[in-house]
């Protein structure tokens, strides 16, 4: 969710109550034979499972469960607005439901269900009789295809883009398949261009743009932008993001054996890598991060081309800024031992797993979840700053930054607790 | 090579439009210019230390299922296919013709498994498998792949899975055997996209597409086993790589990072692959490599080894012996290529009471025949792939098993086919198969 909507949400939430018991699911599980994967709200106030009771599945939110009921039931997720949805059929009918309510029209197939950043458009790939498509918010697209592959939803939630199959194919066929049968259908319109392959794509902030990666013959690869190449080739590029605010694109190409992060086609960076990908802007769009491995097998992050100076063998997750945009942090693993790094240090500190960091208000603090053993413990600038649970979500820092919220699953219940930032670092 | 001079017969001719159609759209230019690029730029250091080694002693001849097969004939050689392809190459510069081009992707893409076997026998370890690969990348570069395995990378392009399989085919697929998992076990469940499970378990796109119990067979062992594990519902769900035999290493690229990438969303502490040899070694080693890891970014584990660790520890328990005398097809990409050999006997003696070892066994198995992507080119192939392992034949039928345990998806075909064409009366199974016919399922586990 855009930053500034995100504290705006935050701020509405009660940072007052310490320590709220959520929901018993030791209750739950002898209350339903079959009680699926737990979902939390980003504000920790309600959790949810799809559960099994009397032979069909419905949706168990704080210990409340759905009228509706389910044959099948799958992918329950909060939205970012906090509205619950999963995908769901009852006689061979798929549609999605949203806090107990199944959308009107239903299909036969529905996944890749999407979230715009603010929650407003919810998305998802259809198939009916009549080809395949996407419903946004319960409308689906009239246009139908043979096949579509993915669905990217706008940052205003108001359009979705996915790569479509244009023309039949048996099998076998290369001849037909060498001409180009892939496009990029945006609101249901495919773009006018064919390719060989079109895969990732993603829309500029306004919505008017949509890039994407496509390869124009067998070994060339490039990054249209609302369907028109660009002039320069690559042997392989990565997923394209937009400069916010603009229609620049930034994507990752292969020319020459070494990868480089290109803008609108041309070398942005005066270096190249062993590797780079997931570029990623400051929120205030001023610094650009990625991972990049600037030898081979050796990973790391580069922010505006400088490569920390410390390097990592196995992995480096996608970099994560700061909301001021000065600090930049990621997950990192070596010797199959995870950490975060922040700022091309890592903490001293490693674990069995670790999640995402995430930045106070003002950047000066990093919190993470992170597994060892059997059990989640919550981690602030590399201490470990709680007992061992059973389950914790990632934590969200008060718009002031005073205090953290954390989700936590403890004894068989999920409680809601706010603590004061002071007290954890005592 | 140190064969005498020989009249050699007429090799068949095989009519494959992947070659014969895109040959007329080659020129003795471009054909240059693809042959001196790859040469000069993509391969690796080792490729000019072989061509300046290899003695041309010929000891590799004996090495390889093809040359045994064939008669001893030596363009079935592991260096008779060097000498055919590269050598050619090298000495003219690339200036090469069409015909010679097809000549060099019929025996680089469907004369040699890339099993590696010779390698083992050559006194200064050339890898002749590499050499060949580098003839496949060159043949790509020139569009000249044959039908069959051109349409199952293109597949791998699209969809990111080898068998055009639709990203619902797919879901839908996992949640029709999470029912039929749980008629026979009551806890069984394909957990879908479960972020911070133990593992990821990935498979190959034939189980969705034609062998969709395989997976229901996971989830009542998982389920038994009591695992933590997930399964993708987006694409990285299909662990195989033919772009890897094809020479598109692009294509290859982007469908191993979509696997890799799919573990670390995920959250996993491992993957768990299906029995697969070539993919074991896409995801452990060429696909990584490609992408700049020295190692794959979460460990990858095969289910020999996953089913060595359920067996041992106690998790699974064995409640009677499958009594059938057994044998096993030993697959290059794990034992050869991994040293699984040892654990794959201990879980087949685990649960068999009647093994029948094959001879030569372990690493000096003799391939499939159907690996490397050669069963990939397809039924025009068929014939001269089949005729090309007699030797296979005759080590199998040897044993007098009933059953040839392969854990590998393409062994698994192509033992079948060798069974077929040379009437050996003997079936296949996969490990899994062994498994669930042996193991314990706790009473209170059983669906009614
Ligand atoms: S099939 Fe195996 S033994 Fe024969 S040449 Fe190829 S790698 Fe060598
Ligand atoms: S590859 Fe090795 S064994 Fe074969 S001819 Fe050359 S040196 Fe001899
Ligand atoms: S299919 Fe099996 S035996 Fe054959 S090459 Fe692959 S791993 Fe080896």
């Amino acid at each position: 969710m855009e930053q500034a909507a995100q504290e705006k949400l935050n701020d509405a939430w009660d940072w007052e109550i310490p320590s709220k018991l959520v929901a018993d699911l030791d209750d739950w599980r002898e209350q339903f034979s079959e009680v699926q994967e737990l979902v939390v709200s980003q504000d920790g106030e309600r959790i949810a499972a799809i559960v099994k009771a009397d032979d069909a599945l419905t949706v168990c939110v704080n210990g409340d469960t759905w009228t509706s009921t389910f044959e099948k039931a799958w992918a329950l997720h909060f939205g970012p607005d906090g509205r619950l949805a999963c995908i769901v059929m009852n006689d061979d009918e798929w549609t999605v439901a949203q806090e107990d309510e199944p959308w009107e029209e239903r299909y036969d197939y529905v996944w890749n269900l999407r979230f715009s950043p603010d929650g407003s458009g919810v998305a998802a790939n259809i198939r009916t009789s009549d080809g395949y498509g996407v419903v946004l918010n319960g409308e689906p697209w009239d246009a139908k295809f043979l096949q579509m592959r993915s669905c990217e939803i706008s940052p205003d939630g108001l359009s979705v883009a996915g790569n479509v199959q244009l023309e039949a194919l048996s099998e076998g066929d290369i001849f037909t398949f060498r001409k180009g049968l892939w496009g990029l259908a945006v609101n249901g319109e495919p773009w006018d261009a064919h390719f060989l392959n079109v895969w990732d794509s993603v829309f500029s902030d306004d919505g008017a743009k949509v890039a994407a990666e496509v390869r124009i013959e067998p070994g060339l690869q490039t990054i249209a932008v609302n369907g028109v190449p660009w002039p320069e080739t690559f042997r392989a590029v990565w997923q394209p993001i937009f400069v916010p605010g603009s229609h620049d694109v930034v994507a990752p190409g292969l020319a020459a054996g070494a990868w480089k992060l290109l803008m609108n086609g041309k070398p942005l960076w005066n270096r190249s890598f062993a590797q780079v990908w997931h570029q990623t802007f400051s929120p205030d769009r001023q610094r650009l991060a990625a991972v990049v491995a600037s030898s081979f097998g050796r990973w790391t992050i580069a922010v505006d081309g400088d490569a920390w100076k410390t390097t990592f063998g196995d992995a480096v997750l996608p970099p994560v800024f700061s909301p001021n945009g000065r600090r930049v942090a990621a997950v990192v693993k070596e010797n199959n031992r995870w950490t975060i790094a922040v700022d091309g240090i890592p903490w001293p500190e490693d674990f069995d797993m670790v999640w995402d960091p995430v930045f106070s208000p003002d950047g000066g603090i990093v919190a993470a979840r992170a597994v060892q053993g059997k059990e989640f413990y919550m981690v602030l600038n590399g201490k470990v700053i709680s007992l061992g649970c059973a389950k914790l979500w990632d934590p969200v820092f008060s718009p002031d930054g005073s205090q953290l919220l954390l989700k936590a699953i403890e004894f068989g219940r999920l409680y809601r607790k706010v603590v004061p930032i002071k007290q954890l670092l005592a | 090579m140190g064969s005498p001079a020989m009249k050699l017969p007429e090799l068949p001719i095989v009519g494959d439009p992947g070659l014969d159609e895109n040959a007329k759209n080659l020129t003795p230019e471009r054909i240059a210019e693809v042959i001196n690029r790859v040469i000069d730029r993509e391969t690796a250091a080792r490729f000019r230390v072989y061509m300046n080694t290899c003695v041309h002693c010929g000891l590799c001849s004996d090495a390889c299922h093809w040359f045994l097969s064939n008669d001893r004939d030596p363009r079935f050689s592991p260096v008779g296919k060097v000498k055919q392809t590269v050598w050619e190459m090298l000495r003219k510069k690339g200036r090469v013709d069409p015909d010679f081009i097809k000549d060099c992707s019929r025996i680089a893409q469907t004369e040699c498994n890339m099993c590696r076997r010779c390698s083992m026998y050559c006194q200064v370890g050339i890898d002749v498998a590499y050499m060949l690969l580098t003839v496949r990348r060159i043949c790509h570069e020139l569009e000249m792949v044959p039908q069959f395995m051109q349409d199952t990378v293109n597949s791998h392009a699209v969809t990111l899975n080898q068998m055009w399989v639709k990203q619902d085919e797919w879901i839908d697929t996992l949640q029709w055997q999470e029912e039929e998992a749980k008629s026979e076990v009551v806890t069984a469940r394909i957990p879908l996209d479960k972020e911070g499970a133990d593992i990821f378990y990935s498979v190959i796109a034939p189980e969705p597409k034609i062998l969709a119990q395989l997976i229901g067979n996971m989830a009542q062992i998982m389920a038994v086993a009591k695992i933590d594990w997930t399964m993708p519902s987006f694409d990285g769900w299909d662990n195989s790589n033919m772009a890897m035999y094809s020479g598109d290493f692009e294509t290859m690229g982007r469908v191993e990072r979509a696997h890799h990438e799919a573990a670390l969303k995920l959250k996993v502490k491992r993957i768990v692959m299906g029995e697969c040899g070539h993919a074991f070694r896409g995801a452990v080693y060429d696909g990584p490599k490609w992408l700049g890891w020295l190692e794959p970014p979460v460990p990858v584990i095969h289910a020999v080894d996953f089913y060595h660790e359920l067996i041992t520890s106690g998790r699974i328990k064995i409640a009677k012996k499958f009594d059938e005398p057994v044998t096993v097809q030993e697959p290059c990409n794990i034992v050869r290529g991994r040293g699984l050999g040892a654990k794959l006997r201990e879980i087949i003696h685990a649960t068999c009471s009647d093994f029948r070892p094959p001879e030569p066994s372990f690493e000096h198995n003799y391939c499939c025949g159907a690996g490397g992507g050669v069963i990939n080119c397809g039924p025009p192939w068929k014939t001269s792939r089949v005729k090309g392992n007699s030797v296979k034949a005759e080590q199998l039928a040897a044993t007098k098993a009933h059953i040839i345990i392969t854990p590998c998806h393409n062994c698994h075909s192509g033992i079948e086919d060798i069974i077929s064409g040379y009437k050996l009366g003997m079936h296949v199974k996969f490990f899994s198969e062994i498994l669930m016919e042996t193991m314990e399922i706790p009473d209170e586990l059983r669906a009614e």
